[in-house]
């Protein structure tokens, strides 16, 4: 009687259930169709996050999963260090740490002294071992390894 | 203008336009150069300027090299002016086979998720080489309405295609088939003047693509389908 009163007043239909399930899998087709999307996905999101703290890039995990109604990103990261709290007050952007605004000569205005002596050390410590780690450009950072 | 069924091994154009009868030689007989395009060519029966070459039905697809078939629609193309290559479902050498020889695609998609999803597939592979037209087809306007399938707008909110046109899901399609007279010939029909209109618009003509009109419904068929019908 139920299913009655419902086909006779009107339900919402299946359309919606069409569109939904459509936009979806066609999230998911797209993401499998473009492998070299998500990698260089991978790369500038564990760039950014070494800004902030050490992580092992060998063993970073990415994975895209259904849940209910929504896509949903899963990234696994191991962090190998963290600055120590102090050290984040006066992060420098990745930008900057660059040789050649190091080498530059003339600071920009509200430089202070400390800042430059930093980036004097980060550029060291990049022209060194492992560029890779430098962009977390703090005396923290280099203390930790 | 030329109808190419590229469909190899299933052959049915020559069935949908009632030409069954009148097919000697096909496709790969061309292709394998037994016998010259003029002989394979079959004269419509409704129109003396449409043609069609019919797909071999013992072969495969494998069997039609790529190069071999973009050199017959080059020398299609001196000779007519409209080559309309009928594509096969899906994505293998058949598919390719059917586009490498094309500079314009038509995708037809039916308002179901399981196609839409294909198409968007297709669209993808068919690459940048195409800006590929859309043609709804087997749109039920009456189920639209009732929110129970995918609208027009619903399916090109996904798949952003310039709309060629709407073809209705219409019993008289069957009908006609059965006959072999394309319900296409039938301007009086609403969904033949659908059909004129996609071929005006392939044509460059302004007018614009007809929506599918709503089927009217009787009181008993109503009372009928809120009784035994299902649930969509």
């Amino acid at each position: 009687m139920i299913e009655f009163l419902k086909r006779l007043f009107g339900q919402s239909g299946s359309s919606t259930t069409a569109k939904e399930r459509l936009r979806l899998v066609l999230m998911t087709d797209h993401l499998e169709l473009a492998p070299e999307l998500i990698e260089a996905m991978k790369r500038d999101l564990v760039d950014v996050i070494s800004r902030y703290v050490e992580v092992d890039r060998d063993k970073i995990e990415v994975n895209f999963e259904r849940q209910d109604s929504a896509l949903a990103m899963l990234a696994n990261i191991p962090i190998l260090s963290v600055n120590r709290p102090s050290a984040s007050l006066t992060l420098v952007p990745v930008e900057s740490v660059q040789p050649p605004t190091a080498a530059n000569g003339a600071p920009p205005n509200g430089a202070s002294p400390r800042v430059r002596k930093r980036r004097k050390r980060a550029a060291k410590k990049a022209a060194g071992t492992n560029a890779a780690t430098a962009s977390a450009a703090t005396p923290a950072s280099a203390a930790a390894n | 203008m030329v109808l190419v069924d590229a469909d190899v091994g299933l052959r049915n154009l020559d069935i949908v336009l009632g030409l069954e009868s009148r097919v000697k030689h096909h496709l790969l007989d061309v292709l394998e150069e037994r016998v010259s395009l003029d002989e394979a060519l079959v004269p419509g029966k409704h129109s003396e300027s449409l043609f069609l070459l019919a797909a071999a039905q013992s072969r495969e697809k494998d069997d039609v090299e790529t190069a071999k078939m973009k050199a017959l629609i080059s020398s299609l193309r001196e000779r007519f002016d409209y080559v309309l290559i009928d594509c096969p479902a899906g994505i293998e050498l058949g598919f390719r086979n059917a586009v490498a020889g094309a500079d314009e695609a038509i995708v037809i998609c039916t308002p179901e998720v399981a196609a839409v999803r294909d198409v968007d597939r297709v669209v993808g592979l068919l690459g940048n080489r195409f800006r590929p037209q859309l043609v709804i087809n087997r749109l039920r306007p009456n189920l639209v309405k009732k929110g129970k399938m995918l609208s027009v707008e619903d399916v090109n909110a996904i798949l952003r295609l310039p709309l060629l046109g709407v073809i209705a899901d219409e019993p008289e399609i069957i009908v006609t088939t059965n006959r072999g007279e394309p319900l296409a010939l039938r301007k009086d029909t609403p969904t033949g003047a659908a059909y004129h209109a996609i071929a005006a618009r392939v044509a460059g003509e302004d007018v614009p693509a007809p929506m599918p009109p709503l089927a009217k419904v009787t009181i008993l068929e109503r009372v009928g389908s809120l009784l035994g019908g299902r649930r969509a």
